[in-house]
């Protein structure tokens, strides 16, 4: 196999390297210097960085000018695209917009319902649903038409990914949706978080049995936990989040000022587990504002350092 | 059908207030089934204002009345002295009824009673939900008879998203996820190999976002 794109994300997934991505959130403001900070801070441990789009529906900068502004940087950019807030007209627009600054990745998602956000009196669109996003994407880069019928000009040339959650309900068709999104176009999948790690390994061995990890590349999900609070929050709070007992247990165990310690150490211990499951091609590392130590979590991992491709 | 719910006293007497004859005006379909807008229920609101304007001294005159609907010109014979009387019309019905007033009453104010939620059904006594959207180009063919675009609240044509939690919607533990209600019944139906077929990019032009709509009947039809 080999790349079709200019994704270095895509050029290391096909040298069969294990993958690292992370992802940072864009501010609430118009200063952009403390996401460049954050995205300095990991620059040289991940292969590409998400740009989260409105995360919880919390309205902040957008994600496509952030990632302009990493590529500005050097840096890879995953374009995290919502069908919440945007109709196929801006969509469509926005790809061709990110296409022009070099930006390969996106990542296609419905996003969070705006009930949970700053904004909950809003109006949402969902013009497309995230399959049908994805199905545009490959609409234009293979075929070079809109969704609309017309010919592209210069078509954009996008590695496109989504997201897959294996512990969301109903349990029993986490494999065959995630067959959906690989006959929509889904090229690489990055994963909610997992603590659930037999849960997860089960769901691999599935998406296993039908061949699904030889169409596309899994990113296995993982988030350290700061604290025990941080954990029965996700496990109680959060849905479609499956943090097992035994995980809190773990975090309470430990005295509060040792417990990020015991979180990192948590996430790096998944890693290694999962390095070692068949159909996982990397690893996605979601920081939620703790950027400062993915370097520490992928150098711990073995991950480090990071292959050259061209 | 339609479903309802009376605004608030206070919202209806602030609404009303400046008038000197007003004629509470009930709807006795739709409206009627979820005990808010029948005429009943304009009876009853009619008498609270009442006493809220003797209260008050307000120098104001109600009445109530009703018919059996407010979007047809034909049900209207029976109302139309009670609706000369009056300068303000406190319709009960929904939306539609309250316009329908006031484009066949050029003189008269036509005032909304109640708040027009959604189309919907009688789940048990006292519970009504939301079922249809009237998206003009109904896909319950290909999702189990279970409409995603007014059961789900992102109107996911390929779902269910990652919010989906014990059968429960994302936003509210209360609310199901339309989702699992299709895989539920595509599994009873021994269908469950039809989830795979992707629901195509939906043609939103039959619905509100191509513009209000309008449907002219044959001659012989109508
Ligand atoms: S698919 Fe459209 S017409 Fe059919 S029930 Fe849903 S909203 Fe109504
Ligand atoms: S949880 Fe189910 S009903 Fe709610 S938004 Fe997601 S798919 Fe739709």
């Amino acid at each position: 196999m080999n790349a079709k794109t200019n994704s270095r994300l895509e050029k290391i997934l096909v040298a069969g390297h294990k993958a690292v991505t992370s992802e940072c959130g864009p501010p609430r403001g118009g200063d952009p210097s403390h996401i460049e900070e954050k995205a300095n801070l990991i620059r040289n441990h991940v292969d590409a960085i998400n740009i989260t789009d409105n995360q919880t529906s919390v309205t902040r900068m957008c994600s496509l000018a952030v990632c302009i502004r990493l590529k500005l940087m050097g840096l890879e950019p995953v374009l995290q695209m919502v069908t919440r807030d945007r109709n196929r007209i801006a969509l469509q627009s926005d790809i061709l917009g990110a296409a022009s600054y070099g930006i390969s990745n996106i990542l296609c998602l419905s996003g969070d319902h705006q009930s949970f956000g700053d904004c909950p009196t809003g109006q949402n669109v969902h013009d497309l649903d995230s399959m049908q996003l994805l199905q545009t994407v490959r609409l234009m880069c293979d075929e070079g038409k809109f969704l609309g019928g017309g010919d592209i000009d210069s078509p954009p040339k996008m590695f496109s990914g989504a997201a897959a959650n294996p512990f969301a309900d109903p349990y029993k068709i986490r494999v065959p949706r995630l067959a959906k999104k690989v006959a929509c176009g889904a090229q690489f999948i990055q994963t909610q978080c997992i603590y659930n790690v037999e849960k997860f390994i089960d769901w691999m061995g599935k998406v296993c049995d039908r061949g699904l990890h030889e169409k596309v590349f899994i990113l296995a999900g993982v988030t350290p936990l700061k604290s025990a609070g941080m954990a029965r929050y996700m496990k109680n709070r959060v849905p479609g989040m499956d943090v097992p007992d035994d995980v809190v247990k773990r975090m309470a165990g430990v005295p509060k000022e040792n417990q990020p310690q015991e979180g990192i150490d948590i996430c790096v211990e998944t890693i290694e587990r999962l390095k070692e499951v068949k159909g996982i091609s990397g690893f996605h590392i979601m920081a939620i504002e703790w950027e400062e130590k993915v370097p520490e979590i992928v150098e711990r991992a073995g991950l480090y350092p990071r292959p050259q491709v061209s | 059908m339609i479903v309802g719910k009376q605004k608030p006293i206070d919202d209806i007497w602030e609404m009303i207030s400046g008038y000197q004859k007003i004629l509470v005006f009930g709807c006795n379909t739709c409206v009627a089934v979820c005990h808010q807008g029948g005429n009943k229920e304009a009876e009853i609101l009619a008498s609270l204002l009442r006493m809220r304007a003797t209260q008050e001294g307000a120098d104001i005159q109600i009445k109530d009345g009703g018919i059996e609907r407010q979007c047809e010109h034909e049900f209207f014979e029976s109302a139309k002295g009670s609706i000369q009387w009056a300068d303000a019309v406190l319709s009960l019905a929904c939306g539609v009824g309250v316009q329908f007033i006031a484009g066949k009453y050029p003189a008269k104010v036509a005032l909304p009673g109640l708040d027009t939620l959604f189309m919907g059904d009688v789940q048990a006594p006292g519970l009504l939900t939301e079922s249809c959207q009237g998206c003009g180009k109904c896909i319950l063919h290909l999702t189990a008879g279970i409409c995603p675009i007014s059961r789900c609240a992102k109107r996911i044509m390929n779902g269910p998203c990652g919010g989906s939690t014990k059968g429960k919607c994302e936003i509210n533990k209360e609310l199901d996820c339309a989702w699992q209600l299709i895989l539920d019944r595509l599994e009873a139906l021994g269908r469950l190999d039809e989830y795979e077929r992707v629901i195509p990019v939906k043609d939103w032009s039959t619905e509100r976002a191509g513009g209000p709509r309008k449907l002219v009947m044959d001659k012989e039809a109508s």
